[in-house]
């Protein structure tokens, strides 16, 4: 861990067509203050990649709402009618992988793997263009490694080594995506001291994480 | 006469095994945790990270960290586990999910299930669905016979599938059905229902031997 930085600092920290990562599921463990700044920085053109665009209001659905977004790797976009007429209209491209899959080529991204082999999404429209690959008579896509420029976690609490815990449902893909970014941005709940995490509860190694946000003022 | 969706939730309700592992769609399936049979103990999962959560706490005292797939505030049962988006598919795709509940858009004569997208019209993707056909030990399709009047189980699906497997049952209102390798058996009969209304409602060959017994259904009395 280098720094603690505002959310201004690290929504400027990242340019406009940056690919970043996000934390959260339909908005929870969504690094919210963060997206704000992005909002209120007025990015443009990011790719953003995470398990869905949870709410127009909500989540990394703000950034959809506020024209920040030109492409979108995800899972679910159901909740969010915004992202539906925006990719309709040709304003937003996006490209839906499954759940699980999207998990595992964060994984293999962050993971230094070539790729990962899975059946999900075999004979359906995910296959097109896929290579398939027989393994003891089953059949498995081959899915790409997903790497991004930035990270952009929530945690629940951060020490000052950049250790990470998370809560409940809060974590979803945050874990994962702290291995796949260049820049790894962590927006804890809490800052404690060195020591206060235990060892065995630390979920993110603070080697990971490039910089915190800091506290609410 | 209770309404399709209950019945529906009733009868996969019977699916459950004591001590395994489930996962309900969101939707329909979901009104299945509210009809678990006497005597059997299930865990629910929730794609989103949990293992063992329960009914939505009192007003107030909800948690904005803990929510099920649907986005819905949920509580936790003693013995819950909560882990990252990575470990819920393992669980998912590596064969230790026991079964899972989704809904349906379209069922076919070969068994494979449509059930995520109407291209042109709604296109909220795949989320966990493709995993889930992919790696439960048994699918369970929880979905209407008919959509306004027009068959759900049919030839040969026009939408895309979610799966190439072929799903383990179809409970609808009507009627429970298994694909086979021969083609759609017809299992069960819904109460009041005659076997010439399911034939009339559905558009795939049914394999019938005989006179379908009635589907039996989790009472009120029963569940849990």
């Amino acid at each position: 861990m280098q720094d603690c930085i505002s959310p201004e600092k690290a929504a400027a920290m990242i340019p406009d067509g940056a690919s970043i990562m996000f934390g959260g599921f339909l908005g929870v463990g969504s690094p919210d203050r963060v997206i704000d700044a992005l909002v209120a920085r007025g990015a443009r053109g990011l790719t953003i990649i995470g398990n869905d665009t949870a709410m127009p209001t909500r989540g990394v659905g703000k950034l959809i709402e506020a024209g920040c977004v030109a492409h979108v790797k995800a899972s679910h976009i159901g909740t969010n009618p915004t992202t539906q007429k925006k990719m309709i209209t040709g304003e937003l491209e996006v490209e839906l992988v499954p759940q699980g899959t999207l998990a595992e080529r964060i994984r293999a991204g962050g993971c230094g793997l070539g790729g990962i082999l899975t059946p999900t999404g075999v004979g359906t429209v995910v296959a097109e263009g896929k290579q398939v690959i027989e393994i003891d008579g089953a059949s498995f896509l081959l899915e790409r490694p997903l790497r991004a420029d930035f990270a952009l976690l929530r945690a629940h609490e951060a020490d000052h080594f950049g250790n990470l815990t998370y809560r409940l449902t809060a974590a979803n893909f945050n874990p994962v995506m702290a291995f796949a970014a260049n820049c790894v941005i962590a927006e804890p709940d809490e800052i404690v001291p060195v020591g206060v995490i235990p060892p065995d509860a630390v979920r993110t190694p603070g080697v990971l994480v490039h910089h915190l946000v800091r506290r609410v003022q | 006469m209770r309404n399709a969706k209950e019945i529906i939730a009733r009868r996969v309700a019977l699916e459950l095994r004591d001590h395994s592992l489930v996962n309900l769609g969101i939707g329909l399936p979901t009104l299945v945790a509210s009809y678990v049979p006497v005597g059997i103990s299930v865990a629910f999962q929730s794609e989103n990270g949990i293992i063992g959560f329960g009914a939505p706490p009192p007003e107030g005292m909800e948690s904005p960290h803990l929510t099920d797939a649907g986005g819905g505030f949920i509580s936790a049962l003693p013995g819950a586990a909560s882990f990252d988006s990575v470990t819920s598919f393992a669980l998912i795709r590596g064969g230790h999910l026991d079964m899972t509940v989704l809904g349906g858009l379209q069922v076919d004569a070969s068994g494979r299930l449509a059930n995520w997208v109407i291209p042109g019209k709604i296109v909220p993707g795949m989320g966990g669905a493709m995993d889930l056909v992919a790696g439960a030990k048994r699918v369970v399709v929880a979905m209407q016979h008919t959509d306004r009047g027009k068959p759900k189980i049919i030839e040969k699906l026009n939408l895309p599938p979610t799966s190439a497997r072929r799903v383990s049952l179809v409970v609808t209102e009507m009627a429970v059905i298994e694909p086979t390798d021969e083609g759609l058996r017809l299992l069960e009969r819904a109460p009041g229902v005659s076997v010439d209304e399911i034939v009339a409602s559905t558009g795939a060959k049914l394999l019938i031997d005989g006179e379908p017994p009635v589907m039996p259904i989790v009472s009120a009395e029963n569940a849990a």
